[in-house]
C-alpha cells in the first residue's frame, strides 16, 4: 500500500508523475465503488486535469507542496465551488456550492488532489453510513457489514485504496468509529485546530474536521497541512500551532498512559475489543510509558448529554433547509406549508427524529430539564478530563465497543445505533483531540480500533504514541 | 425530573413537528413518540447526578468576540448564489405568500 509521504517525495522529485499515481487510483475506484458505494461522485477528469498541472509545477523545477499529487477524498458535507455537495440528503440533491470550504483550499495549495465526494449519514447523522439518502457504504473488508458512520465513505474509501488519503468530521465519532471498522487511522483534532469554514453544519460546538489515512505518518501528514487560524472561522486557534510530523518518532520513554476504566471494561465492550486495548497499553509500556488505569466515572452520562446536546445544536442548524435559497423545494400555498412540505420530503427519518428531539430538548418547559442539565453533565465531563490529565499525558480506551456490524442490525433501535458511539462522545463533549489505531483483527476477521486521547492540543504527544502502538501492532 | 412513564404524549410530538416546521404524517408521528419516548427514558440517567452549583458548557472553547476591520470586500457572486435557489424573480428569492390577502 503506497503511503501519501511516499506519492508526494517521488512526484516532487520527479521520479513518478501525478497522473500516473491518479490513474491508478482511479483504476481502483472503478473496479470496485459500484460494490462498495464509498463515493458519491468522482471528479475524474478535474482530478487528472490536476495532476497535469501539477507535474507541470514539477517540470518547470518548482515544487507543488507536500501533498504534491496525493489523491484525497472528500467526505460530502465539505463544500467545493461548483461541485455537487449532497450532505447524503435528498434535501440537497444537486446544490453546488459558490464557496470552497478552507480545509479543500489547503489541501490543494498543498498539492493534493480532490478526488470525489464520499458517502455519509445524512447531514453526519449516523453510526454506520446506513442513513445516506444515497444508499449504504459497505466494509471493503467484508460487503456485508457497515463501514461505521457518519464518516463511512471516508473510510472504506481509504481502505479500499481509492485514494491514501481521506477527509471526514467528527461531531460525536463520526471519524473514528468508522476509521476502527474498516482498519484505518482516523484522527478528530482538538476543537478550534481546523477551521470549519465550507463544512455544512451539524453540532457546531462539537464538529471537527479530520483526517483518514493508512498510517500514522499520513495522516500527521495531512493534519498539519489543514491546521491553523481561519479569519473565516472564529472558533479556529489565533495563536500558532505545534505541528505534529516533526517529533512523531521521538517514543514514549517516561511518558504517562492512563486507560479509562469505564470504556474500556464497560458493559457492552467486546472481549476482543477489550484484549486490543490491554495489548496496545503492554506495548507503550515495554517501549518505556507508565501504564495505570484510571477512572473518569462521568463518562458513563456522555452518552445522554450528547443525545440532548447534538439534536439541540442541529434543529437550530439544520432550520436553514426552508425549499428558499437551495436545494429542494416541494410547493405549498403558502410559505409555512411550503416550509412543512419541503422539510418532510428532503430530510430522512434520522434527521428528522434528532431534529424532533432537539427542538423538544430547546422547547419551553424542558430546556432545564434536558437541554440545561446535558450542558451540566457536559462540565462534569470535562472536569473528569481535567483531573485525569494531571498525572497523565495521553489515555487510552476503545474506539467503538464492538467490530463492524452487519447492515440492517441496528437500523430498528435508535438507542443500539447510539451506543457505538459510547467511547467516542466524551472527547468531543470536551473539545479534546483523539484517534483510532487499527489493533489486528476480531474472531470475526474484523478490524478492531484503539483509541488515544490527549488534552486540548495535546496532538505532538498523541501522535507520538500512536506511532508506537501502530509499530507493536498485529 | 418527574417519574412520569410517559415520557412525552402524541399531542406533544405533533406540536413539537409544528415548531420544527416537519409536515409529519400520522405514521411518521406515532412511530417517533415511541422512539422519542426510548431517547428521552435513556436520558433520565442524568437524573442521578447532583449537578447543584454546576455552570453549563456551551461551547470548549472560551470564546471571545472576534472583531476585524469594518472593510468592504468581495462576497459570493450574486448570480452564482441566484442560480441554486429553486425560484428566484428580480434578483430576490421568490417565495410563496406569507401573508392572507386582503
Amino acid at each position: 500500500m503506497d503511503r501519501a509521504y511516499e506519492i508526494a517525495a517521488s512526484v516532487r522529485s520527479g521520479e513518478r508523475s501525478a497522473r500516473e499515481v491518479i490513474d491508478g487510483y482511479l483504476d481502483n475506484v472503478a473496479a470496485r465503488n459500484d460494490e462498495l458505494n464509498a463515493l458519491l461522485l468522482v471528479s475524474a477528469d478535474a482530478a487528472r486535469a490536476s495532476a497535469d498541472a501539477i507535474d507541470a509545477v514539477v517540470a518547470q523545477g518548482k515544487d507543488p507542496g507536500p501533498l504534491a499529487g496525493v489523491p484525497v477524498v472528500l467526505k460530502d458535507n465539505l463544500c467545493q465551488r461548483g461541485v455537487p455537495t449532497t450532505c447524503g440528503s435528498r434535501i440537497l440533491e444537486g446544490w453546488k456550492p459558490p464557496y470552497t470550504a478552507t480545509v479543500v483550499e489547503a489541501v490543494i495549495a498543498a498539492g493534493g488532489i480532490a478526488l470525489g465526494k464520499a458517502n455519509l449519514d445524512e447531514f453526519a447523522m449516523g453510526s454506520s453510513t446506513e442513513n445516506s439518502a444515497f444508499g449504504p457504504t459497505r466494509n471493503p473488508h467484508d460487503p456485508s457489514r457497515v463501514p461505521g458512520g457518519s464518516s463511512g465513505g471516508s473510510a472504506a474509501a481509504v481502505a479500499a485504496e481509492f485514494a491514501p488519503l481521506a477527509l471526514g468530521s467528527d461531531t460525536g465519532g463520526s471519524i473514528r468509529q468508522p476509521a476502527a471498522l474498516c482498519g484505518v487511522v482516523g484522527v478528530k483534532p482538538t476543537y478550534g485546530r481546523v477551521s470549519r469554514y465550507g463544512l455544512v453544519a451539524f453540532a457546531s460546538s462539537l464538529d471537527q474536521i479530520g483526517p483518514f489515512a493508512t498510517s500514522v505518518s499520513d495522516a500527521a501528514l495531512l493534519l498539519d497541512a489543514i491546521s491553523g487560524h481561519d479569519r473565516r472561522d472564529s472558533t479556529s486557534f489565533a495563536d500558532q500551532l505545534i505541528p505534529v510530523a516533526p517529533s512523531l518518532n521521538e517514543g514514549v520513554a517516561g511518558l504517562r498512559v492512563g486507560v479509562i476504566e469505564e470504556l474500556t471494561n464497560g458493559e457492552g465492550v467486546a472481549p476482543e475489543v477489550r484484549a486490543a486495548v490491554s495489548a496496545a497499553a503492554a506495548a507503550l509500556e515495554a517501549a518505556g510509558a507508565i501504564i495505570e488505569m484510571v477512572s473518569l466515572p462521568s463518562t458513563q452520562f456522555g452518552l445522554s448529554a450528547y443525545y440532548m446536546i447534538a439534536p439541540a445544536e442541529a434543529s437550530s442548524n439544520l432550520a436553514r433547509y426552508d425549499g428558499v435559497r437551495y436545494g429542494l423545494r416541494v410547493d405549498g400555498d403558502d410559505l409555512s406549508t411550503m416550509n412543512e412540505r419541503t422539510r418532510d420530503a428532503g430530510f430522512g427519518a434520522e434527521v428528522k427524529r434528532r431534529i424532533m428531539l432537539g427542538t423538544y430538548a430547546l422547547s419551553a418547559g424542558y430546556y432545564d430539564a434536558y437541554y440545561g442539565r446535558a450542558q451540566r453533565v457536559r462540565t462534569l465531563i470535562t472536569r473528569d478530563f481535567d483531573r485525569v490529565y494531571e498525572n497523565c499525558d495521553v489515555l487510552l480506551s476503545p474506539t467503538s465497543p464492538t467490530t463492524a456490524f452487519k447492515l440492517g442490525d441496528r437500523t430498528a433501535d435508535p438507542m443500539a445505533m447510539y451506543q457505538s458511539d459510547v467511547c467516542t462522545i466524551p472527547t468531543n463533549l470536551a473539545g479534546h483531540p483523539a484517534m483510532s489505531l487499527p489493533w489486528g483483527k476480531g474472531a470475526d476477521g474484523m478490524p478492531v480500533g484503539v483509541q488515544v486521547l490527549a488534552p486540548a492540543l495535546g496532538e505532538p504527544t498523541m501522535f507520538r504514541a500512536a506511532r508506537v502502538i501502530e509499530d507493536a501492532a498485529p | 425530573m418527574t417519574p412520569d412513564p410517559v415520557a412525552i404524549t402524541r399531542a406533544e410530538v405533533a406540536h413539537v413537528a409544528k415548531l420544527a416546521r416537519l409536515g409529519l404524517t400520522a405514521d411518521e408521528i406515532d412511530r417517533l413518540t415511541g422512539e422519542l419516548a426510548g431517547i428521552l427514558i435513556h436520558a433520565r440517567d442524568m437524573g442521578e447526578l447532583d449537578l447543584t452549583g454546576v455552570e453549563p458548557t456551551t461551547h470548549p472553547l472560551p470564546l471571545v468576540n472576534v472583531v476585524r476591520p469594518d472593510e468592504v470586500e468581495p462576497t459570493l457572486d450574486r448570480d452564482e448564489v441566484l442560480a441554486a435557489a429553486p425560484e428566484v424573480e428580480d434578483n430576490r428569492f421568490r417565495v410563496p405568500r406569507i401573508l392572507e390577502a386582503p
